[in-house]
């Protein structure tokens, strides 16, 4: 059974930009682990012959005609943003990396 | 940070250099790759956007066929296999420029991969191999503001727009190329010169590198001479021109070496090209950022071309450029060193384009490699990029086989249309420059000429014709350079010999 070890959900975090503290660290990482132990039981139930599945309908090759259709007006697409500055997505400081 | 270079003969010396390039092709589909967005980038920002491209929650993408076409037909023309069977995958990372959190691409299903491109240079051919080319989207532009200079360094925040977000893009990688030696800066620049002909030949993309349609990243490893074993690489990005390809390559190899030699280990990081001073600065250590967790998209279904589809878009392929080149030096009776040269400045394609705008192969290549090739040195920009066309040149040599301007005049008018005043005729037009051909005025000139200078129009009366050239000379100044000068000797000539 896979276990979470509190390093590894540190590396998580940092990857996923999320800033926990070590009281959350203590208490996340176990829950983690119980989250995964639960999901791999599902490796119990698939033999062998059962290959990795990725999707779940045998579909293949759904394409789009290379058609424009309308979007959203920039108004629209800005109006859920937490800050907005000339027509723009205004976001944190990008995090100590070059663009 | 100034850093220690190492002269580069003796880089070549001690090390072998292994390359490994990366180009990312933006497609010109006239649809985003997974929503029906415009693909097209510079408008109004956050104006070409939709639910899907913008991530929200619930949009679901949906692949757009023509871009799996066109990602088929590169992959035919770099001699690929094409997956029977390939899936997109999500790069995850944390990143404004992505508002999903992730990038959809392909991971460990490239749609085409195991190809080779045969690159020339100077006369030699180095067979390039080609690992895969994969299908993946574009990401938003970020504006930084607060800090100097649009940099990140001092920003207090960022601002993105989301139109280029989806645009599709084919991501093409080399395995490395070892064994090129002293010539790996110029077998770089040679295959990213020659695989954007070969992109443009297909039609899949406007290619232009300078518009970031066409972007290549540099690996560069060295290894101890002969030793064989491949040194730490680092990967430069934002290597946004021919000649920077070359230069970077160059500028890594002696940064690599200057490191190694002093017992020091070359960092895997991501580095950064500077046009303007012509070195790299470190990015971001590659180790922890690396780590993607790619899984499988589950909101796409998988690609899977049928051998019939491959087969009829492999008969859509253009000719091979191995063989357009040699037909093309044929036709236009280039010898060998001239066709070198023609290709070796990526200006293969604005030659032909020229010569089928209505110049003769050598006004064409006369044009491209003196002074506009001179021009592109000095302002440091790849030929293409020059804000000419190959018809504005076709139309500049027109004007001097009619006689409406001579050779001397043209370079004017090139400097025109360079400088942004019109076609060719507009130049002509504002800057006053058609050469003056008409017998009063050109005859009263002569006369002038023949008068100030009796010694020599006895000589030429004399039969010695070679003289005129003194006359014509003095005719040219009086009329500033505007004159018909094959006129100018047949009136010299009328007026002194019976």
């Amino acid at each position: 059974m896979p276990e979470i070890s509190r390093d590894e959900v540190a590396h998580l975090a940092m990857l996923a930009r999320i800033d926990l503290s070590d009281a959350e660290l203590d208490h996340l990482a176990p829950q983690l682990s119980v989250i995964l132990d639960s999901v791999a039981s599902i490796n119990g139930v698939a033999g062998d012959d059962v290959p990795p599945t990725s999707h779940a309908i045998p579909l293949t090759n759904v394409f789009r005609e290379d058609v424009v259709v309308p979007g959203l007006t920039a108004e629209e697409a800005l109006s859920g943003a937490p800050a907005v500055e000339d027509q723009r997505f205004s976001v944190p400081r990008i995090l100590g990396e070059e663009a | 940070m100034t850093e220690t270079l190492m002269a580069y003969d003796d880089v070549l010396a001690a090390y072998d250099p292994a390359l490994g390039l990366e180009v990312h092709v933006e497609l010109n589909t006239a649809s985003k790759m997974f929503c029906g967005c415009p693909a097209e980038f510079g408008g109004e920002p956050n104006a070409g956007v939709c639910p899907t491209c913008l991530g929200l929650p619930g949009a679901m993408p949906v692949v757009n066929g023509k871009a799996v076409e066109s990602a088929i037909r590169i992959g035919l023309a770099l001699n690929c296999q094409i997956a029977e069977w390939c899936r997109f995958a999500r790069k995850n990372y944390f990143y404004p420029d992505m508002p999903k959190n992730f990038q959809t691409s392909q991971y460990d299903e490239p749609i085409a991969f195991d190809g080779w491109m045969d690159v020339d240079v100077d006369g030699e051919t180095f067979r390039v191999e080609i690992e895969r080319a994969h299908m993946e989207e574009d990401t938003g532009k970020s504006l930084h503001v607060g800090g100097a200079t649009g940099r990140i360094h001092g920003a207090d925040h960022s601002l993105v727009d989301y139109n280029r977000a989806g645009i599709p893009l084919i991501e093409i990688v080399t395995r490395p190329i070892l064994g090129a030696g002293e010539r790996a800066p110029e077998v770089a620049r040679a295959y990213v010169a020659q695989l954007r002909e070969l992109i443009v030949a297909l039609g899949v993309s406007e290619a232009r590198m300078d518009q970031g349609n066409l972007r290549a990243d540099v690996n560069l490893s060295l290894s101890p001479k002969g030793s064989g074993v491949l040194g730490t690489r680092t990967e430069t990005k934002n290597v946004n021109s021919f000649r920077s390809v070359e230069r970077a390559v160059r500028y890594e190899m002696q940064r690599h070496a200057a490191i190694l030699s002093g017992g020091g280990s070359i960092l895997q990081e991501t580095r950064h090209w500077h046009e303007d001073t012509g070195i790299t600065t470190s990015g971001r250590a590659k180790s922890d950022a690396e780590d993607y967790r790619y899984f499988p998209e589950p909101d796409l279904v998988p690609v899977a071309p049928s051998r019939e589809w491959v087969e009829e878009l492999r008969g859509t392929l253009p000719e091979n450029p191995t063989a357009r080149r040699a037909r093309l030096q044929a036709e236009w009776g280039f010898s060998d060193l001239e066709m070198r040269d023609t290709v070796g400045a990526g200006a293969l394609g604005l030659v032909e384009e020229t010569i089928a705008a209505g110049a003769a192969p050598q006004a064409a290549r006369k044009w491209w490699l003196g002074e506009l090739a001179r021009r592109s040195n000095e302002d440091g920009v790849d030929l293409v990029d020059l804000p000419i066309t190959p018809t504005d040149v076709a139309r500049v040599q027109a004007l001097v086989d009619e006689k409406v301007v001579n050779d001397k005049l043209a370079r004017q008018v090139l400097e025109g249309v360079l400088a942004g005043e019109g076609t060719p005729d507009e130049v002509v037009e504002k800057r006053g420059l058609a050469v003056v051909s008409d017998d009063g005025a050109l005859g009263a000139a002569v006369d002038k000429a023949i008068a100030a200078n009796p010694d020599v129009a006895d000589k030429i009366r004399d039969g010695k014709v070679a003289a005129a050239g003194a006359l014509i000379g003095a005719v040219m100044k009086e009329m500033r350079g505007q004159a018909d000068a094959g006129r100018v000797r047949e009136l010299i000539l009328e007026k002194l010999t019976v």
